[in-house]
């Protein structure tokens, strides 16, 4: 399951008064079974990308293959790709709308007719963590991060190859933000599905993904790994982006003449190289 | 400026005859006294009682048990309720539902409106409540072509337009990203240095607590820690328990204290671990 | 994206009919409503389109705007112009085919209510194109103010009127927003049947309902905090008053309407009596 984004344009309003150039040119693939992390500052385009991937957006310009078909070809149904392709919005739970937990979630599958709808809803919650005992709960009587998580289940059950979450914790606390991205990230394990991961978090995408996009003003700026990207943090810097904290701790430590390894993006690495550098 | 006793708050909920149903507790015997001039941070998981709290300190609620002064002034007495507003000013979490004018500069004239301050007195107002958020220049535009954090700015600045001498801060920086977070904590920073207005401010992001003066982390509707940055920061395990966390500086700081390196507790900032680091090293 | 929309129809330009208060534009448009009914004959109508010409070149509105409101009242036009011509009866009979006829009242009849009716459209047109709504909402406060005295909530009518006019454009990015979160879940808002279709809404309204509810509890509590307490002793940032020109644009108004009536009516009916 891959993705394959070839030379994409977007423009918003094209001729009113309104138009805005919102992507320029962007080539990208994304393989099977990555963890990416897709950062840029507000407007930067990456909410209009993503909503390319499933085909919410059409481009206006460039072809986009999913497993080397086109998506804008004839025979090509979106239904399929926005089955294949889950996109969780930002503050999904404002879209819940069932009467109980379950019948929510089995929204998605039943549109799609799979024949074990509620089977489905049942693993996603499992997934997400969310127990029988919430089965038959109004969504709406659920806490706010229990709310997020019903929602996010309600685009697990569709079984998606690939899975997009724009801003997924936003608004919760610390401890319902890593149970979040520690759910995401053993379900992109467990499943081998590729995921995306739009944030605005250095210090979350540095702990969770093997590549980061970052975007700005509609094209994209640096692609690679959190090392090779935050090494230039100080280009991050000046389009209104930075590195995770513990990056500019141990380059402030070299430059006072400390010998530690500065490619550092998290908090367990920048202990190991600290206690390295003090033995030594 | 703001004294509370044993405040106590219950949510009732009300079956469809209105007979009570079940009371969840939200604020359970709080005490707390804070003092003009103050940069006060409250911090707590969601659903921890903290903005309940919040709510108590312009009347919008009022205690089940207990009391709450706003400078001197009981919330309980009715006849003070519009002095209590006006007093201390409330900013909310979502930007959008708390911007009432279709005008930038309309929307802070919006309180002093409502107090009924002279048009030319109001004028004044809301050039120096927009010039002192730094958003002067947006005077004449629409707020909804405004970012996240240029809202919560405005929100400030028709608060700063009443006069208070204290601004509630409920979650304002949730609903943006890191620049608009960040630009929304420097205006409250500035606005307790260079206006000595007492600041409130209940969040859940940690870095935005550092310079504060006292620090109050609510669990279960109760306070159960109170004091310094410093003194809060250095309990790390029992924040975690309290689903929140620290910054990355300290975090680091305690992973290190965990492989045996000897550096003090309760460091917050990356120029503290960096001179201890080095101080460190020179010992050995 | 849906937010950069105004709403309304306010064509923002510097001009002496932009300038004016809100509430000579209202009291004009109402006054010109009324003229064009008083007028009778030829002379009247001609009376009236010298005064919107002149009304309309001193806007700085192209004349395209003004056409844009007739759109929408296409069909009732059709309708209206198409009953005068073969219901009225007249004396002479200009044309005949079945039972269907035309006479020289009913043509007259006709072209003269589409005259109205275009004029009507165009007249009003003028006012909402000069007079962004937030204006439109003051003057009417301050218009129907008297009414207070009967307890017509007028202020607690404009402020709901002005709160709609700020909510319409979030609330239609949010309809955008769900619409498509519900889309990428499989849903599907355009086939099958009208009941079907109607079923398909349900994931879209319940949403919104509940986020058009939840911002209104915030909104009232925002305003609650800012001391909001009704309209009784509440200042205002930008009190309207009438400035020499609105005095003037006063004079000139009752003079078209005077006019209107001499040409109209009086003239008219002196002409019809010899």
């Amino acid at each position: 399951m891959s993705i394959k984004i070839k030379n994409v344009n977007y423009t918003y309003a094209e001729g009113t008064a309104y138009e805005m150039h919102a992507l320029k040119d962007i080539n990208l693939e994304i393989p099977d079974g990555q963890f990416v992390g897709l950062i840029g500052h507000t407007g930067s385009g990456k909410s209009t990308l993503v909503q390319h991937l499933n085909g919410l957006i059409h481009a206006t310009g460039g072809r986009i293959y999913f497993n080397g078909r086109d998506i804008y070809g004839e025979n090509f149904s979106m239904k399929e790709l926005r089955s294949k392709v889950g996109l969780v919005f930002q503050y999904p739970e404002h879209q819940l709308f069932e009467i109980d937990v379950l019948t929510d979630v089995s929204f998605g599958p039943k549109n799609l007719g799979f024949p074990e709808a509620e089977e489905k809803a049942k693993e996603a919650l499992r997934m997400v963590g969310m127990g029988e005992e919430y089965y038959r709960r109004s969504p709406f009587e659920l806490s706010g991060g229990q709310k997020r998580r019903v929602a996010i289940a309600g685009v697990l059950a569709m079984e998606p190859q690939m899975l997009i979450l724009d801003e997924p914790t936003a608004g919760l606390d610390p401890k319902g933000r890593d149970e979040i991205l520690d759910q995401i990230s053993r379900l992109q394990k467990e499943r081998g599905i590729s995921v995306v991961l739009v944030s605005h978090s250095m210090e979350d995408v540095a702990r969770y993904v093997d590549r980061i996009i970052v975007m700005n003003q509609g094209q994209v700026r640096f692609d690679g790994t959190p090392k090779e990207v935050f090494r230039h943090f100080r280009e991050l810097e000046k389009i209104g982006l930075a590195a995770p904290q513990v990056t500019y701790l141990m380059q402030e430590l070299k430059e006072k003449g400390a010998d530690v390894d500065t490619d550092v993006t998290t908090v367990e690495e920048a202990a190991d190289a600290i206690e390295s550098w003090l033995k030594k | 400026m703001i004294r509370a006793d044993k405040l106590t708050f219950d949510y009732e909920r009300l079956d469809e005859e209105g007979k009570v149903e079940s009371v969840k507790r939200a604020v359970d015997h709080v005490s707390l006294d804070i003092k003009a001039g103050e940069f006060i941070a409250i911090l707590g998981h969601n659903g921890s009682g903290k903005s309940t709290l919040a709510k108590h300190m312009n009347a919008i609620l009022v205690p089940t048990e207990g009391t709450l002064w706003v400078d001197g002034m009981d919330t309980k007495e009715e006849d003070k309720l519009w002095d209590i507003r006006q007093d201390t000013g409330m900013v909310f979490q979502n930007p959008d539902n708390q911007i009432i004018g279709t005008v930038v500069e309309e929307d802070v004239g919006f309180g002093p409106e409502n107090l009924g301050v002279p048009t030319d007195e109001i004028w004044k107002r809301v050039e120096e409540s927009l010039s002192a958020v730094g958003m002067l220049k947006y005077r004449h535009h629409s707020p909804n072509k405004l970012s996240g954090g240029q809202k919560q700015r405005v929100a400030i600045a028709g608060v700063m337009a009443m006069h208070p001498r204290c601004i509630v801060l409920d979650e304002p920086t949730a609903m943006l990203d890191p620049n608009g977070r960040r630009s929304v904590i420097r205006t409250a920073q500035k606005l307790n240095r260079e206006e000595r207005i007492t600041v409130i401010l209940i969040t859940h992001y940690m870095e935005e607590v550092i310079e504060a003066d006292c620090i109050f982390v609510m669990d279960a509707g109760k306070v159960v820690m109170q004091g310094t940055p410093r003194e809060i920061f250095s309990r790390v395990e029992e924040l975690k328990r309290l689903r929140l966390d620290v910054p990355q500086a300290t975090l680091l700081a305690y992973e290190l204290q965990k492989k045996g390196i000897p550096l003090p507790d309760g460091i917050l900032s990356n120029e503290e671990l960096v001179d201890e680091l080095c101080r460190l090293k020179l010992k050995m | 994206m849906i937010r950069d929309i105004t709403l309304g129809q306010y064509y923002p330009a510097k001009s002496l009919i932009h300038q004016l208060d809100p509430r000579v534009k209202l009291v004009t448009t109402m006054i010109y409503v009324v003229s064009l009914f008083v007028a009778k004959g030829a002379l009247g109508y001609v009376v009236a389109t010298i005064f919107l010409v002149m009304v309309i070149r001193m806007s700085k509105v192209p004349f395209g705007y003004m056409t844009k409101g007739l759109k929408a009242i296409i069909m009732l036009l059709m309708i209206t112009v198409i009953f005068n011509l073969f219901l009225i009866d007249g004396d002479i009979v200009l044309w005949r085919f079945g039972f269907l006829r035309i006479t020289d009242k009913g043509l007259k009849t006709a072209v003269f209510m589409a005259i109205r009716l275009i004029y009507l459209i165009i007249g009003s047109s003028v006012m909402t194109l000069t007079t962004t709504p937030n204006d439109l909402t003051d003057g009417l406060e301050k218009l129907l103010g008297p009414l207070k005295k009967i307890h017509v909530p007028v202020h607690e009518i404009s402020m709901m009127m002005s709160i709609a006019l700020r909510f319409i454009p979030i609330l239609l990015e949010e309809t955008d927003k769900i619409m498509k979160a519900q889309i990428a879940r499989g849903a599907d808002f355009e086939s099958g049947n009208l009941i079907r279709k109607a079923k398909a809404m349900v994931p879209l309204l319940v949403p919104l309902f509940i986020s058009a509810f939840r911002r209104a509890n915030d909104l009232a509590m925002a305003m609650e905090a800012r001391c909001y307490r009704g309209g009784d002793g509440r200042t205002k940032m930008k009190p309207l008053h009438y400035e020499s020109r609105d005095k003037m644009a006063y004079g000139v108004v009752w003079g078209y309407l005077l006019l209107m009536i001499l040409f109209g009516r009086v003239i008219y009916n002196y002409i019809s009596f010899i």
